[in-house]
């Protein structure tokens, strides 16, 4: 009896894993997919903080793909290896902070663990040479299966046809013919052949999965790193990243403004580990403060808050800010006009 | 069959998913697991976790502010 040849295949969420998925599914082989979650993913749940985003779709694509696929999805948190991945890139970031090739070294080098301790034959990736300036180039395609140690056992069906044969080739459990010969970074071809598979609804393809390329986002990251001194980040760091208007009018402190009731609502969950304040005297914004302020700053902080509020154009309003030694101060404050604010206090 | 809890609270999707699917990893068919949360998307993404993996949704509910997702282990 035949081995029942299986692949593990990298699921984004995206058009183009899903197709490269379908196609080796088509040719008999036992498929499962893995996604890897860096804690940078743009979900649509990480939108859905925000009340404005809430005709997105809540769907996480990557299980919704694996169900149109009738494929099983392993989903693995990588948040503590990515570390290393986002601080230390041998091939450098991008445009933003995007290390996208050793990103994609990293996660093809963590799906061939997978596949060696799961008796898997091989993997699949949905990269097409030309699809992305960084990482997906006729150049990086050879570096990601060698510095992976994936080698001849990563297959690459949109593209296979414009690379060196690969193991599963060779051994007849694929049969190139029935793989492709995509290039560029035009998507019809992927619009095409979605239509072939009868593939009719699929995430907006074509980047937008990583908040790393996202210049506002790192920027904001830059900013965390050098106020720490440190190259350094846990979870709860980069989600609040995500989330509301940060500023920042010395290096001592900055403030994260809750933007509206959503992002209001998501920054509750970190009232226990900040010091954060809200006007009582108007309605206003929740806001959270990082770092180490002195009274001053608080002052200042408080300030910044009413200007978000209802009562900005007021004279005086009163803010609340509770410490994290559980001390409540309240303090009258004039709030900031517009004019007043400094560009470069806006991370 | 034994019924065990997970508190996924504060966790945004696809933590509550990867957290679950860590848990039940550790369960035998049959148990029954009771997963706490905050976050909205998992009244998607955990019955769709579970669809494609095998396992039964038993009840999803919304008490006060939080998702109260309770499913039975399917065969692994």
């Amino acid at each position: 009896m035949n081995k029942q040849i299986k692949a593990v295949s990298l699921i984004s969420g995206g058009l183009d894993s899903m197709l490269a998925t379908k196609a080796v599914l088509e040719q008999g082989i036992h498929v499962e997919g893995i996604n890897f979650f860096t804690g940078f993913c743009v979900e649509g749940h990480t939108h859905a903080i925000r009340k404005r985003d809430s005709d997105k779709p809540k769907r996480n694509n990557s299980l919704w793909v694996a169900e149109q696929l009738g494929i099983k999805l392993h989903i693995i948190d990588v948040i503590e290896e990515y570390k290393n991945v986002l601080i230390n890139p041998k091939h450098g970031y991008g445009a933003n902070l995007n290390p996208c090739l050793d990103c994609k070294v990293f996660m093809v080098r963590k799906a061939k663990q997978w596949m060696e301790e799961n008796g898997f034959d091989f993997i699949i990736t949905g990269e097409v040479i030309g699809q992305r300036p960084m990482s997906q180039r006729k150049a990086t395609m050879p570096i990601i299966a060698a510095q992976s140690g994936a080698d001849d056992r990563l297959v690459r069906p949109l593209c296979a046809q414009n690379l060196p044969e690969t193991l599963p080739e060779r051994e007849g459990w694929l049969d190139r013919e029935k793989l492709f010969n995509f290039s560029g970074r035009s998507r019809k071809p992927q619009m095409a052949l979605a239509k072939h598979f009868e593939i009719a609804d699929y995430a907006q393809p074509a980047g937008g999965c990583c908040f790393l390329t996202d210049e506002s986002y790192s920027k904001k990251l830059v900013d965390l790193w050098q106020t720490r001194g440190h190259k350094d980040y846990e979870l709860d760091d980069i989600m609040l990243l995500k989330v509301g208007r940060h500023l920042r009018p010395n290096p001592r402190f900055k403030v994260i403004i809750a933007r509206e009731d959503g992002e209001g609502r998501f920054l509750e969950g970190y009232k226990k580990v900040f010091t954060h304040l809200y006007c009582v005297s108007h309605q206003g914004p929740l806001a959270l403060i990082d770092g180490s302020p002195t009274d001053e700053d608080l002052q200042l902080a408080a300030r910044l808050v009413a200007r978000y509020g209802q009562g900005r154009a007021a004279e005086t309003v009163e803010v609340e800010i509770k410490l994290l030694n559980g001390a409540v101060k309240k303090m009258l404050v004039a709030p900031f006009l517009e004019t007043e604010m400094p560009q470069d206090w806006f991370i | 069959m034994t019924t065990h809890s997970l508190n996924a609270r504060r966790l945004l999707c696809p933590l509550p998913v990867i957290r679950t699917q860590d848990k039940v990893k550790q369960l035998q068919t049959g148990d029954e697991l009771e997963v706490i949360c905050t976050d909205p998307g998992v009244m998607q993404d955990i019955p769709a976790w579970c669809r494609i993996n095998g396992h039964k949704i038993l009840s999803a509910t919304q008490v006060e502010g939080e998702y109260v997702i309770v499913l039975r282990v399917g065969s692994q």
